[in-house]
């Protein structure tokens, strides 16, 4: 089976007056796959986010982001929310949910963009035409599913900042799904979460990627999460790529190992993080 | 105890108008976290739109009353928002993201700038109109004074009324409400999720605009008079009453439009209409000292 490329980002830098946050970052992600982004803290791996999200504009660099299908759209020149109705979904280290709204309506809120089409920019809704109640209808079924999936279906009324911890980081995974994206990028996921919410979201994960067939990047610091699921590692050091392949081959490459562990270290299994091997 | 009636149905009237320019005050702090300075100008160009459309309606001899109201209504929630989205174009969207002291200035311009455009287009002179809707009911008589609602009263409670119920679904039920909430609490998580935010801020502005031509076509039907001026001290009163509410809440622009209403009827009423002012902006000082999140308004959380 070919894979088809689903973004190929092409001499990216990013640069905040004089400090380069990233260098002549080359990469692709494919669809279908889990695309793992790690190095070490100060990296530049949500930098990376950023611009692909729009948050920030690169200052040289390439984005292009294609969808079988459709034309192929350059995530650079787009303002954020139109890189969101493209399809690029994201999710946040430090959680972003709305914390004021119920876990229900955070699901909903996902799916603006086909409800207000349906609403013919809310008209219809405020006249409670049936165009809109089954485009409603239809949006609550869609988030509940999700919620039954994450298993918070019986919190579905809970304004979403009660939550707690693991259940507002799956909850966020699933608003981003609502979206319908083609392209997930988490932003370390498995931050803050024990072993068996870890184990439970490495599932997640990798169930989402093959029954939508979508791409999802992922930022992770978590060992055991990226070397089971990801397909494909990028690893970075200084704004730059130091190595790029699959998880076994770049578990064993020194440039690596180096980046973690310093250029004289002595290879001390217990020091190396779980999953890298000297 | 006839005395104390008219003074509450007087006040009512009063405070549905208050309501009606609060809940401008309210949506756009709720979305950009800014008072909007210019808004108290926008309820003044809706009242001069109406008298304008309200004599043009005269010249062209429409005189059936109801088309006639809903034409007046329909020309001025047209231009004015117009005017509510011009403001939110000039002086608010190219400071988004600067001090939020830099876009408070800038209303302020925004203010003065529409308070002289309508001086020097209008005059300084005050305007003023045949009242529209004559006559009443009597709600209660006693020997030596009667109780009159009258019909223009009910128009402004009944129509302030539907309106506020209008806009409780629109923020509650709607796609658009939603958004509306979603950029309130998170304006970068709101774009990520495709949600165009200037623009839903935009709508926003332009529904606060709407409410204002509403409001200043009832105070020209209620009062007849109107001057270029009246904008500024009816936007003060507005502010208040959000203030009093809690501000960001609309349930709470429609409680304190119509409890300031009232506590400004009852202290004209009983104690003296020249210090009227004095008990509404009292009220806003205290409110600020012993309740800075209102009535309805939610405690501040710092951001971090």
């Amino acid at each position: 089976m070919t894979v088809s490329e689903l973004l190929r980002v092409e001499h990216l830098t990013m640069e905040f007056g004089g400090l380069v946050a990233i260098e002549d970052l080359s990469f692709s992600a494919a669809q279908g796959e889990i695309t793992a982004i790690i190095g070490p803290n100060g990296a530049g791996k949500t930098t990376v986010f950023n611009c692909l999200t729009g948050f920030y504009k690169p200052t040289v660099g390439r984005l292009t982001f294609s969808v079988l299908g459709r034309d192929p759209v350059y995530l650079e020149r787009m303002e954020g929310f139109r890189i969101a109705r493209a399809g690029v979904a994201r999710t946040f280290q430090n959680i972003r949910l709305f914390p004021a709204m119920s876990v229900l309506e955070n699901l909903i809120v996902a799916q603006h963009n086909e409800l207000m089409r349906a609403s013919l920019f809310s008209v219809a809704g405020l006249l409670g035409l049936s165009r809109y109640r089954d485009a409603e209808s239809g949006a609550v079924k869609f988030a509940s599913q999700w919620l039954e999936r994450i298993g918070l279906l019986p919190d579905a009324d809970r304004q979403a900042g009660e939550l707690p911890y693991g259940d507002q980081r799956r909850l966020e995974i699933a608003r981003a799904m609502c979206s319908k994206p083609t392209l997930l990028c988490l932003d370390e996921p498995a931050a803050g979460l024990n072993r068996n919410e870890s184990a439970a979201l490495n599932k997640l994960l990798r169930n989402i990627c093959d029954t939508y067939g979508i791409g999802i990047l992922l930022i992770e610091h978590d060992m055991s999460v990226v070397m089971n699921i990801s397909d494909h590692i990028v690893v970075l050091d200084y704004g730059k790529k130091i190595s790029d392949g699959s998880p076994v081959s770049v578990r064993h490459d020194p440039r690596v190992i180096r980046a973690y562990l310093g250029e004289e270290a002595e290879c001390d299994p217990g020091a190396v993080e779980p999953g890298l091997s000297c | 105890m006839a005395y104390f009636i008219q003074q509450l149905v007087n006040g009512l009237t009063l405070g549905s108008i208050y309501g009606l320019i609060a809940i401008g005050y309210t949506m756009v702090y709720g979305i950009i976290g800014m008072i909007n300075f210019a808004h108290g100008e926008i309820y003044m160009i809706g009242a001069f739109l109406s008298i304008l459309a309200f004599t043009m309606l005269g010249v062209t001899g429409v005189t059936w009353m109801p088309l006639a109201l809903i034409m007046v209504l329909l020309v001025a929630i047209v231009f004015t928002s117009a005017y509510g989205w011009a403001v939110e174009r000039i002086a608010y969207r190219p400071l988004r993201g600067s001090q939020r002291l830099a876009a408070l200035i800038s209303a302020i311009g925004m203010s003065l700038a529409l308070q002289n455009y309508v001086l020097l287009t209008q005059g300084a002179g005050v305007k003023t109109l045949q009242p529209i809707i004559r006559g009443g009911v009597i709600l209660y008589a006693t020997g030596n004074f009667t109780v009159i609602l009258s019909y223009i009263q009910i128009f402004i409670i009944l129509l302030t009324i539907l309106l506020m119920a209008i806009f409780a679904t629109l923020i509650a039920r709607t796609a658009l409400g939603r958004a509306q909430r979603a950029c309130e609490q998170d304006r970068g998580m709101a774009t990520l999720l495709g949600i165009n935010v200037d623009r839903t801020i935009s709508l926003t502005f332009i529904m606060g605009a709407m409410l204002a031509a509403v409001a200043g076509m009832l105070v020209t039907m209620y009062y007849g008079v109107i001057d270029f001026f009246m904008g500024f001290i009816a936007g003060l009163k507005a502010f208040t009453a959000a203030v009093l509410g809690g501000i960001g809440s609309l349930p709470g622009a429609m409680l304190g439009g119509m409890l300031l209403g009232l506590v400004e009827a009852f202290w004209a009423g009983y104690f003296s209409v020249e210090y009227k002012d004095v008990a509404s902006f009292g009220i806003l000082v205290l409110v600020l000292i012993f309740l800075p999140s209102g009535l309805l308004g939610r405690p501040d959380v710092e951001k971090v």
